[in-house]
């Protein structure tokens, strides 16, 4: 059984198709990355994973226990939260919600967990200041952070790395990795980073206009090792 | 002021109105932050509207105003809070539609129903006589309902407000919150229109969320302003009101202007120390 699984999903915005017949099984543990260029449709995808758009057609279903509720998402970048009155503690606490039920008050093991992530983000620091006030890089950490807090066991990233300088973003993908092998996350990844998505993933998905490739590292290689 | 005191003694709609419309006007800030940072602040202004066309309705047919009006405004905000959300019709032009007809259907029905005896000029801009002992009562208890709804979902309120995408996405359910805070706007929004004026209740959801943005720089902090905004903004507006001998409603709106702008210059002068 799998961890994620998609059955023939077609994806599309007003009868326009962006997402074409795409099946794939992933199993627990494993680290896909999402690539393509521009508008293949990667964010769209990622959307349908979580359910906050329906596909037009074919099914996408969770295994092996896999709950909405354990999921933490990195949305693409945005600049929805500059005017937004919030502390970094605040954002990143709210990750924590989907493990609450009815319970109003986070707890203490929470907000400690919060400090850590943050800590281990490097931006420790920033605990008590408005988001309005920190730059898009930084922005972009606190929103990694909350995924952090909220992912029990899959995690999905779109773009994470955007924003980022190049020593930042070395620094995600370290960590990434370090989820993804002592923690055992489920990781999913938009990102363009090729040489990056060698290294870490075992499954790449690559999306283009008129069809999609998915298979492990090694496969991929192969593929494009016979078609150029 | 003396004056005030004394009046809100010997006068019991004096007190009953003091009474109900800080209530109302805590309410109104508290889900207006809300409203205001989710930009949703067009609706609290639409819905309005809508009140004042159920009213009118309510006159013409000699029902009571309250039993008319909160079922159709409630119905209006889930509507609105639908549209705004699927983008199917662009969410600003469908609330200045619905807005702008229902207050036309509500004027017509004014002046040409038979029999209706309604003072527009009160429901439009408010008046300060009309708060009943029964109005005072709904308004303690939206107040306590508000309260608790505040107090026990309070991180949920921040998380969906914050990012409702992200809530969905990671798990939480938004749509039941959605409809409680619907009708919490109803409720505050048609008891609020009698005393501050159809054309006027949605300043009072907004200002106090935006001149409390001007202090502060966290949820926490601009929810606890806006409320504190909303008390003093009304009680100085009733004083002004009352001393002058202003319509009510237009009076609580300026006051909650000149706020604003001191608020804004504070801001200015103390900008964020970090
Ligand atoms: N909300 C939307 N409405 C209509 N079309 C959209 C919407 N979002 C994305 N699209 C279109 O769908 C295609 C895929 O978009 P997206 O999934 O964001 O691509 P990617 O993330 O791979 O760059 C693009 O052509 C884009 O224009
Ligand atoms: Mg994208």
């Amino acid at each position: 059984m799998a961890h994620l699984i998609c059955r023939n999903v077609s994806m599309s915005y007003e009868g326009r198709t962006v997402v074409d017949n795409l099946s794939l099984e992933l199993p627990r543990g494993a680290y896909l990355c999402i690539i393509g260029e521009n508008g293949t449709g990667k964010s769209t995808l990622v959307k349908g994973v979580l359910g906050l758009k329906q596909p037009s057609s074919g099914q996408i279903l969770f295994g092996e226990g896999l709950l909405q509720r354990q999921i933490g998402y990195l949305p693409q970048q945005s600049t929805r939260h500059r005017e937004f009155p919030a502390s970094v503690r605040e954002v990143v606490m709210s990750g924590f919600l989907n493990q609450h039920g009815y319970s109003p008050f986070y707890k203490k093991e929470e907000k400690v967990r919060a400090k850590e992530v943050l800590s281990m983000l490097g931006i420790g620091e920033l605990e008590h200041r408005s988001i309005q006030a920190l730059s898009g890089g930084q922005q972009q950490r606190v929103l990694l952070a909350r995924a952090l807090c909220a992912a029990s066991s899959m995690l999905l990233l779109d773009e994470p790395t955007a924003g980022l300088d190049a020593e930042a973003s070395q620094e995600m993908y370290e960590l990434l990795e370090r989820l993804h092998q002592e923690q055992k996350m489920t990781i999913l990844m938009v990102t363009h980073h090729l040489a990056e998505v060698k290294k870490y993933a075992t499954h790449i998905l690559r999306l283009r206009g008129d069809g999609y490739f998915f298979g492990t590292v090694a496969e991929y290689e192969e593929e494009v090792g016979k078609n150029g | 002021m003396v004056e005030f005191i004394d009046a809100l003694f010997s006068y019991a709609f004096l007190s009953r109105a003091l009474a109900a419309g800080l209530l109302i006007s805590l309410c109104a800030a508290l889900l207006g932050v809300s409203m205001v940072l989710r930009r949703y602040s067009m609706i609290g202004d639409g819905l309005s509207h809508v009140g004042f066309g159920a009213v009118a309705l309510a006159a013409a047919m000699n029902l009571a105003p309250l039993t008319v009006a909160i079922p159709v405004v409630l119905v209006a905000a889930l509507l609105l809070l639908r549209f705004t959300g699927s983008g199917k019709l662009k969410g600003d032009a469908a609330i200045a539609m619905i807005s702008s007809v229902a207050l036309s259907i509500g004027v017509i029905i004014v002046a040409k129903a038979d029999g209706v005896n309604i003072d527009l000029n009160s429901y439009l801009f408010g008046s300060i006589l009309v708060i009943s002992e029964s109005d005072l009562w709904l308004s303690v208890i939206l107040a306590a309902a508000v309260l608790v709804l505040f107090v026990g979902l309070y991180s949920r309120i921040f998380t969906i407000t914050f990012d409702e995408t992200f809530a969905r996405a990671t798990g939480v359910r938004t749509g039941a919150f959605n409809t409680l805070i619907a009708v919490l706007m109803a409720v505050t929004i048609v008891l609020g229109m009698r005393m501050m004026g159809s054309l006027l209740i949605s300043a009072v959801i907004i200002f106090p969320t935006l001149s409390a943005m001007r202090l502060c720089r966290s949820f926490k902090g601009v929810t606890i302003a806006a409320a504190l905004v909303a008390v003093l903004g009304f009680t100085i507006g009733l004083i002004i009101s009352f001393v002058w001998g202003t319509p009510v409603g237009a009076s609580i709106v300026v006051v909650n202007f000149a706020i604003f702008v001191i608020t804004a210059i504070i801001g200015r002068i103390y900008p964020e120390k970090h």
